[in-house]
């Protein structure tokens, strides 16, 4: 959807991988009384279309229906692909800068000989983390959304054709750095991963509790700087249980080393369920 | 600002929902939000604002219906009012509770006109 006017188009997102030159196909042409909207009438009316004059008559709908349902909708056709191809899917989301990037590149080193791994990036610009990842080995397809503040389903499944992942493997989806607006998107993940740094202070989950309570696991990254940011890991522990007592947590330096092994033993286990 | 995307959903469905109805212009909009969707509630008004011009929402009167939070408490399961994701529970203190009414983003219904 364009995050400029409006319309249903998907003006300034870019979808490609490192090396090819920027897609714009959609330019903004396009009116609002110029909609061509397809629509099928496989029901009954139950008015029959012929007034005529200035009479004007209205009619109430009841529609009870989810606001996101578009999204919903797609989320599900992703998760109905991961699935049938046996893919764990995970959605990676934090606050811009929390390491989400470093920590791919050290599940790409530790992992990748033993599952393909295939990595979805979102940032509003540049192709700067699907530089890093193909460097670090594995196939990348970088989604820029331009002004939009999260990854929706639709990027995902346009992102998801060209990067065609094998059977069996792992999807990661870096969503783009936002504690807020992409907790509300489903993706059609397996699992949903929040990372938070030690440098963010220990109260970030009841700042953002939305995006701690649909999460699954909760990475506490950076830990090695935790003596100097006066970041009590306790209680981000029970500030981030508080809002979710299913959630589960690691606590890791991506950059040293630590706490990744457990991270990979969680992936592993995802892969068995 | 993810009330922009949501405000657009919003007009892309009833859109849709008024051409099938054979209606021609929208004059009223129920929405349900429930107030831990995690919606900001003066952001989703301005979005909306914008979002409905030019379009056939654009005279509609849209009102929006606050759902109240629920959690209920994993241990000894009373259900009780909140305004947040991490009240404790007020029986038996235990601080881990799952929310069961409040995350609603809904569109209700729609008043349309024909002409």
């Amino acid at each position: 959807m364009c995050g400029t006017c409006g319309c249903g188009e998907t003006d300034q997102i870019s979808i490609r991988k490192p090396g090819e030159n920027q897609e714009h196909a959609h330019s903004h042409k396009h009116t609002h009384d110029g909609h061509n909207h397809d629509h099928h009438h496989d029901h009954d009316h139950a008015h029959s279309h012929q007034h005529t004059g200035d009479h004007h008559h209205g009619a109430e709908i009841q529609l009870e229906q989810d606001i996101l349902q578009k999204n919903n909708l797609l989320a599900e056709r992703n998760r109905g692909f991961f699935e049938a191809k046996n893919i764990l899917a995970i959605n990676l989301v934090s606050s811009p800068g929390s390491g989400k990037t470093t920590i791919l590149e050290k599940t790409i080193e530790k992992i990748n000989k033993h599952h393909n791994l295939f990595i979805i990036e979102g940032d509003q610009q540049t192709m700067n983390d699907a530089e890093r990842i193909d460097k670090a080995g594995a196939p990348v397809v970088q989604v820029n959304t331009g002004a939009g503040c999260h990854l929706d389903a639709s990027m995902v499944n346009r992102a998801v054709k060209k990067l065609n992942p094998d059977e069996g493997s792992m999807v990661f989806i870096e969503n783009v750095g936002n504690l807020v607006c992409p907790s509300m998107f489903d993706l059609g993940e397996t699992c949903r991963v929040v990372i938070m740094s030690v440098t963010e202070g220990d109260d970030k989950p009841l700042k953002y509790p939305t995006m701690f309570e649909t999460s699954d696991l909760c990475i506490i990254n950076k830990t090695d700087l935790a003596p100097y940011v006066n970041f009590s890991t306790d209680k981000a522990r029970e500030y981030a249980l508080k809002v979710n007592h299913h959630l589960e947590i690691i606590e890791m330096s991506a950059q040293n080393d630590e706490g990744t092994e457990q991270w990979i033993s969680w992936l592993e286990k995802q892969t068995r369920q | 600002m993810h009330e922009l995307s949501v405000a657009m959903s919003i007009v892309e469905s009833v859109e849709e929902e008024t051409h099938r109805a054979g209606g021609s212009s929208v004059s009223e909009i129920v929405l349900e939000i429930g107030i831990l969707s995690g919606i900001i509630r003066e952001a989703l008004d301005f979005a909306l604002e914008e979002a409905i011009k030019g379009t056939i929402l654009q005279e509609a009167d849209i009102r929006i219906e606050e759902i109240p939070g629920i959690a209920k408490c994993s241990s000894c399961g009373t259900e009780f009012r909140t305004g947040d994701h991490f009240t404790i529970c007020p029986e038996c203190m235990n601080p881990y509770t799952d929310i069961i009414q409040g995350k609603e983003m809904k569109i209700k219904s729609i008043k349309i006109a024909f002409k």
